[in-house]
């Protein structure tokens, strides 16, 4: 591959390749990307867009702007979430206009339906905002800004991977990738590089991510000394399949499915009276655990990984055929049943991270509490935080996010690449690579397979749904203990070609100190807020904690400490007030 | 359940050419084949070499043949092939693709002839800042082909590009061009008519069916093209 581009974009989901379309008119922009395009995780998003396009009903990016705010449980940066609201109407007609194929109203426009968290008239009942492709939403995105990236004769790298970030100071250098083919290490100068990585929901054991969701973008930045926002919010989606963890779209509830307990009870009136079933997720998830806790769940043994129903046999054999067929397909697939006349058996599963790489809304890493930027540097989509989702992102507004946002930062490169000279990188820029993986090759140790699996367990038991103090203690210990065995982790796979193995371990390291940040800086929020619930702590608690967390590791390097500092958030539009559905 | 898998393994650097190796290992009639080689990956040997991401049917990353037939490792549990105890299972790459290690093929070929048939909405005429309209039939129309995910199951079970016409630019290709010539809001059959329309295109194809019986996905890939075919005939007349 070429060493030198203006600018490289490292994932080729939706927000990388809108960022690369963008930016491709001016200069030489490279996607690198450790899977095939299309087979990044934006593809499996199903259930919609949410745009106040008011095809259906009348509808306001005011609106949209303050359900994002109030579903953040007010921890949202209240002017990128305008922004997201306003500039998602035009995103959606661009995708339509570059030939997504949306599903459609009897009068040919974009047909919208309901989706949890979005109202009408600043909470007064549901409105039709989720601009939608069947329940294929993500992966009509995902195809067509990859078909656009055809027409527009983008580079792409496929299978090379992401090692190490060159920074100078604030300005970014360049990156180090590993080609998965030969197993060579290349360093490519760029006068920008974008992180648009997605997410790391594989630190969880029960998780709707792809395999290929482990964090690498927010590590290596970490490592780097850049640090992470708000990652103690992490979103668990309440209706993933039962022990299986493949997600059950919003949709279907959107569309009128039900979720009831063992006594058949239609248990959400009694949380979110208003919205029911369409209350936002967190609240939904806290719903369901609240239910098994009480022996209400199928089994009724009161443990956390019981399960509820997901009914949908109202809906009728058309909808579920026209409205949501992948759902229907995964549930005669994995489960062996049929939607329309069975429930589907659910639970609340690891799906997304609110937090991430501080930006501000042109997509540029922000350096510490104040608003120095670095130069050259962006990340946009899962892996950054803008912050539009706060505590707590509604559903919908992940694809808004990474289109949006995407877009606007790969506008940013456009301009900077052209008003900026290309630098040198430091001699010896690979060297802390090269080193890394020498060790990783170098003579017998354990293998990673055990290591991943017991921070799976860790997280999800210790640093799930509902959170406490001590048990965040045993995790963090836990995790530390896991992070000294990894050093003498070893790879089996002693080859150059197609080493999935050594990816695996990179991976791995990737996510362990994704773990280890997650939960100390869950440890230290002494409250309760979206996403986030502490048992010890139950309240929200504005007057100490309506305040981001930056944690960085203390010497930029994976032995460290991770340090913590906080700083405001943006509430200028809507005061914070209590949070009822 | 104790079941053997049965693996063709190929590494580049060691061997000169592919070979069955066996495994052991306990898993449950509801359990995909998927979680069986990353059990093995995990637990017995770490170079086996397969590409994997969503694991839901979704990504189309681990396209593979199991039991004689293209399918998703991930979508194919061990209840569909009839499995019990004792059971063995057979695992190769895709046909038609070159193996660059174990279970994973190079898609250059398959991609590049994706890319051929400009896979893109083309359509100059100006929109007024709205969406174009489409009535949900002429949606309709284009919903089976936009379900691809560009596994390669069709291409490797495609007997015109095993057996006759390897320049075939296969079937995958020609549905993703009717996704667009079916696309109420595309004017692009012209552009498109080079790669569509001669040997190597859709005139290849002899309907065997064999795409659509293996498609995870369950599209009828060789009604969409028929259509295809019947669209250039009609528009040459």
């Amino acid at each position: 591959m070429q060493q030198e581009y203006d600018a490289v974009i490292v994932g080729a989901g939706g927000e990388g390749l809108y960022a690369a379309l963008e930016a491709s008119g001016s200069g030489r922009v490279a996607v690198i990307s450790k899977l095939f395009p299309v087979r990044s995780h934006t593809g499996t998003a199903q259930g919609g867009i949410g745009a106040a396009l008011g095809n259906l009903e009348e509808d306001k990016p005011e609106w949209h702007a303050f359900d994002t705010i109030k579903g953040g449980d007010y921890l949202v940066d209240q002017g990128a979430a305008a922004i997201l609201a306003e500039e998602a109407i035009q995103a959606v007609y661009d995708l339509e206009n570059l030939g997504l194929p949306f599903s459609r109203t009897p009068d040919g426009r974009i047909d919208q339906r309901r989706f949890g968290g979005h109202t009408r008239n600043f909470g007064e009942a549901p409105v039709r905002r989720a601009c939608y492709a069947a329940d294929r939403t993500g992966h009509m995105i995902l195809q067509t800004l990859y078909q656009q990236c055809i027409k527009n004769e983008v580079d792409f790298y496929n299978e090379y991977f992401a090692v190490d970030l060159l920074l100078d100071g604030p300005t970014c250098k360049g990156l180090v990738v590993l080609e998965l083919a030969s197993g060579e290490l290349h360093t490519i100068r760029a006068k920008a590089v974008m992180l648009a990585t997605g997410g790391f929901g594989r630190m969880f054991k029960t998780t709707s991510n792809a395999y290929a969701n482990t964090g690498d973008g927010l590590a290596l930045a970490l490592r780097r000394g850049v640090s992470l926002e708000d990652m103690e919010f992490y979103q668990f989606h309440p209706t993933g399949i039962a022990g299986m963890g493949i997600l059950i779209t919003e949709a279907v509830r959107g569309e009128g499915g039900i979720l009831r307990n063992r006594q058949g009870e239609a248990f959400m009136a009694k949380y979110a009276p208003k919205l029911l079933d369409l209350a936002p997720r967190d609240m939904i998830s806290k719903a369901i655990l609240s239910e098994l806790k009480a022996g209400n769940g199928m089994r009724g043994d009161r443990q956390i990984d019981d399960y509820v129903l997901l009914d949908a046999t109202t809906l009728g054999k058309e909808v579920v055929e026209e409205k949501i067929p992948d759902i229907a397909d995964f549930c005669r697939t994995y489960l062996g049943i049929d939607p329309v006349t069975q429930p589907i058996p659910v639970q609340p599963t690891a799906h997304y991270g609110m937090g991430g790489i501080p930006t501000d809304t042109d997509g540029r890493v922000l350096r510490g509490e104040g608003e120095d930027r670095y130069l050259g540097l962006y990340a946009a989509g899962e892996c950054a935080c803008v912050s539009v989702h706060g505590a707590n992102r509604l559903g919908t507004n992940s694809l808004v996010d990474l289109v949006v946002f995407g877009r606007r930062a790969g506008r940013h490169i456009a301009d900077y690449i052209e008003r900026t000279d290309l630098g040198r990188a430091p001699d010896g820029s690979d060297a802390y690579s090269r080193d890394k993986i020498a060790r990783l090759k170098s003579g017998k140790g354990v293998h990673g397979g055990a290591i991943r699996e017991e921070m799976q367990k860790t997280m999800m038991e210790e640093v799930g749904v509902i959170r406490e103090g001590a048990a965040m203690r045993r995790a963090i210990a836990k995790i530390e203990e896991l992070r000294d065995r990894y050093r003498e982790a070893r790879v089996q796979d002693g080859g150059s070609a197609f080493n999935t193995d050594l990816l695996e371990l990179l991976e791995l390291e990737n996510l362990l100190d994704l773990s280890l940040v997650t939960a100390e800086a869950a440890l230290r929020r002494e409250e309760s807020r979206g996403g986030h619930t502490r048992e010890d702590f139950p309240e929200r608690d504005d007057g100490k904690w309506l305040k981001h967390s930056l944690a960085r590791l203390a010497d930029g390097h994976p032995s460290g400490r991770v340090e913590f500092e906080y700083k405001g958030v943006d509430t200028s539009l809507y005061p914070p007030k209590p949070r009822v559905y | 359940m104790r079941v053997t898998f049965e693996i063709m393994r190929f590494d580049p650097e060691k061997d000169a050419a592919p070979h069955a190796e066996s495994y052991e290992l306990e898993l449950e009639s509801g359990s995909k084949v998927l979680d069986g080689l990353v059990y093995i990956k995990t637990y017995i040997d770490g170079g086996l070499g397969f590409r994997k991401s969503c694991a839901h049917g979704i990504c189309g990353s681990d396209a593979m043949i199991i039991d004689g037939q293209e399918r998703l490792a991930c979508k194919t549990l061990l209840r569909e092939l009839g499995a019990s105890e004792g059971s063995r299972i057979r695992i190769g790459p895709l046909k038609g693709l070159p193996v660059q290690r174990d279970l994973m093929v190079d898609q250059d070929k398959f991609f590049e002839a994706y890319r051929a048939v400009k896979p893109f909405l083309i359509n100059d005429e100006k929109v007024e800042g709205r969406e174009r309209r489409q009535s949900p039939a002429e949606r309709e129309a284009i919903d089976d082909p936009t379900k691809c995910i560009l596994c390669g199951s069709c291409y490797s079970a495609c007997p015109i590009v095993q057996e006759k016409n390897p320049d075939f630019i296969g079937p995958a290709a020609v549905l993703n061009a009717a996704r667009f010539v079916f696309d109420s809001r595309d004017r692009g059959l012209g552009a498109r008519l080079p790669v569509l329309d001669r040997p190597e295109g859709v005139w290849a194809c002899e309907s065997k069916f064999r795409c659509t019986e293996v498609c995870p996905r369950g599209i009828k890939v060789t009604k969409s093209i028929n259509l295809t075919k019947r669209r250039i005939e009609s528009l040459k007349k």
